[in-house]
């Protein structure tokens, strides 16, 4: 039986947690379709239309998808997964996937089976429960298998394929929620999700100012995203976005600095699978130097200017 | 306009759980439970809509075994109006909670139903979006502010990449993001009143709903550990170690 994913984009090309959920999906037996829903979505069905393993692209343009609501997509979904007779739904545990996923697995009356990080078998899969302290692999006895894919744990596909794109009959506009604003953070650093190197900072920073004033040189010079622990983000030193965590991004990269970060369970929950883990604190027991791979105690207001500088 | 907010009974989130020996779960005896943190989001939002004189009644839910009854407690120390229990011991997934609020909407009609937007103990994040979509009713989840006029409500919802708002009409799903309030301590005098509420049982069979769990767990394990690093001295001991030991810079 076809597999399908449904695709994060932005119109003109894809999210890069679509690449991931991708890769999850080829674990599977089956052929790889993908669904991109969206208005004026040609750019993105044809970047998804190049991704490795994918056969077909399945597209729904229409106006109603343009806000990516949940209400219209996940009726689209079902309605696909029933014409198509999917054995598996996959989608990103992004924003966008949560919001979405949980929706249509109720319609089709199936358990989701959410923010799965490795695949057994077609049925069995291994998911984190409690923030990360414990994994657990769980059996799912649904006919059809509605998953979320927690993108760092599975390595993004690169493009190499050649799928057909078929347009497809949008469903009705429910017309149950309308959008009426939405504020993106405009950043020309890598996305949060996707960056190979991530600058993170905690309290310890003391004050927005200072947050952008010590850690921006240095994310520059790393070519790296900007995060941060729940207590920056509560104190309002950045947005809510910046939030690493169990219940913020969950974030793999290859190397994560950890700046005046203290590291509460939630925190490491959303950080732990990084490659190359360095803490940057002034308390020599912060718990965070317990998972690091190198830790520095230090005030994080010599040492990073004095990093910085080194680089 | 009435509102129900259902609330769950999970581990305390200062508890670092342990999994158990025989790998069939966590270590759940003798550790302490608390009010799932966003279900206490969700009900303090609650009951400043009321104390606002936007809702008039807070109708606290919870699903499980009958110590669910302190969680609710807890819920009407906070300023919920009452509170029902569905009680029963079987392993409760979110489809079925789903399935058993729904039941329960179709008796209370509340105009808005709020959520915690996951609970901390299975992460799973569906229950509000699964019961939006068996009573096909709009959802937002992941809400930062919320704001009732003229019949409608517009939340603001945090997103990847920033924040957006919505408008939906009701009634409407809710989930809560951390940002959306500050639960406030429950004080002596209304823990005590909260013990004279009244609060109602009932069972998933009374209401019709087959509870039955579509996901077996095979096995719970630790995750692999990560054993702390080393100590550097100063920056230029760590770029050196980042560099020619590490190799990612």
């Amino acid at each position: 039986m076809p597999i399908l994913v449904i695709a994060e984009h932005d119109k003109a090309g894809l999210k890069a947690a679509t690449r991931n959920t991708v890769a999850a999906a080829r674990a599977l037996d089956g052929e790889l379709h993908v669904l991109v829903a969206g208005a004026d979505c040609a750019g993105a069905c044809a970047a998804t239309a190049a991704l490795e393993g994918v056969s077909k692209v399945l597209c729904a343009d229409a106006a109603h998808y343009t806000d990516q609501g949940a209400e219209n997509i996940a009726a689209l979904i079902v309605s696909v997964a029933g014409a198509g007779g999917y054995s598996h739904l996959l989608a990103p545990a992004t924003t966008f996937g949560k919001n979405v996923m949980p929706r249509v697995a109720a319609l089709l009356d199936v358990a989701q089976v959410s923010e799965i990080v490795a695949i057994d078998s077609a049925d069995t899969f291994v998911r984190p429960i409690y923030a990360g302290n414990a994994l657990a692999t769980v059996k799912s006895s649904d006919a059809v298998k509605v998953i979320t894919v927690r993108t760092t744990a599975f390595d993004p596909v690169g493009d190499g394929g050649a799928a057909s794109i078929e347009p497809i009959t949008a469903g009705p506009d429910l017309a149950l929620s309308t959008l009426v604003s939405r504020e993106l953070t405009q950043s020309e650093r890598p996305e949060l999700g996707a960056a190979s190197v991530i600058v993170s900072g905690g309290r310890g920073l003391g004050s927005g100012e200072n947050y952008h004033a010590i850690l921006e040189p240095l994310a520059d010079t790393l070519g790296a995203a900007l995060g941060a622990s729940r207590a920056a983000v509560d104190a309002g030193f950045v947005p809510n976005d910046y939030q690493v965590g169990q219940t913020g991004k969950i974030v793999a990269p290859q190397l994560y600095l950890a700046i005046g970060i203290s590291g509460a369970i939630q925190h490491l929950a959303g950080m732990k699978d990084s490659k190359v883990i360095v803490a940057i604190n002034k308390d020599p027991e912060a718990p965070i130097f317990q998972i690091a791979d190198y830790g520095l105690v230090a005030d994080l207001f010599d040492a990073i200017p004095a990093l910085n500088a080194a680089l | 306009m009435k509102i129900l907010v259902p609330v769950k009974r999970v581990v305390d989130y200062n508890v670092k759980v342990r999994v158990k020996a025989d790998q069939s779960g966590v270590e759940l005896a003798n550790v302490k439970m608390a009010m799932n943190p966003f279900d206490e989001i969700a009900i303090e939002e609650a009951v400043r809509m009321k104390e606002a004189g936007v809702a008039s009644e807070v109708v606290a839910v919870s699903c499980g075994v009958a110590q669910c009854q302190e969680t609710l407690r807890t819920a009407m120390a906070i300023g919920a109006d009452r509170g029902i229990l569905v009680s029963t011991d079987a392993e409760l997934q979110p489809l079925a909670v789903a399935k058993l609020l729904k039941a329960l909407c179709d008796k209370e009609s509340p105009d808005l139903i709020i959520l915690g937007k996951q609970a901390i103990d299975d992460d799973a994040n569906q229950t509000g979006q699964m019961l939006a979509a068996l009573m096909n009713l709009p959802q937002a989840t992941f809400a930062s502010k919320v704001t009732v006029a003229e019949g409608k409500v517009s939340v603001m919802r945090e997103i990847d990449g920033g924040l957006e708002t919505i408008s939906m009409h009701m009634p409407a799903v809710i989930t809560t993001d951390l940002r959306l309030n500050e639960p406030r301590y429950a004080t002596l005098p209304n823990i005590m009143k909260a013990k004279k509420k009244p609060l109602e049982t009932v069972t998933p069979d009374a209401l019709g709903v087959d509870v039955a769990a579509r996901l077996t767990t095979v096995k719970v394990l630790e995750p692999a550990g990560r054993s702390a690093g080393v100590m550097v001295a100063d920056v230029a001991q760590l770029v050196d170690k980042l560099k020619n030991e590490a190799k990612v810079i």
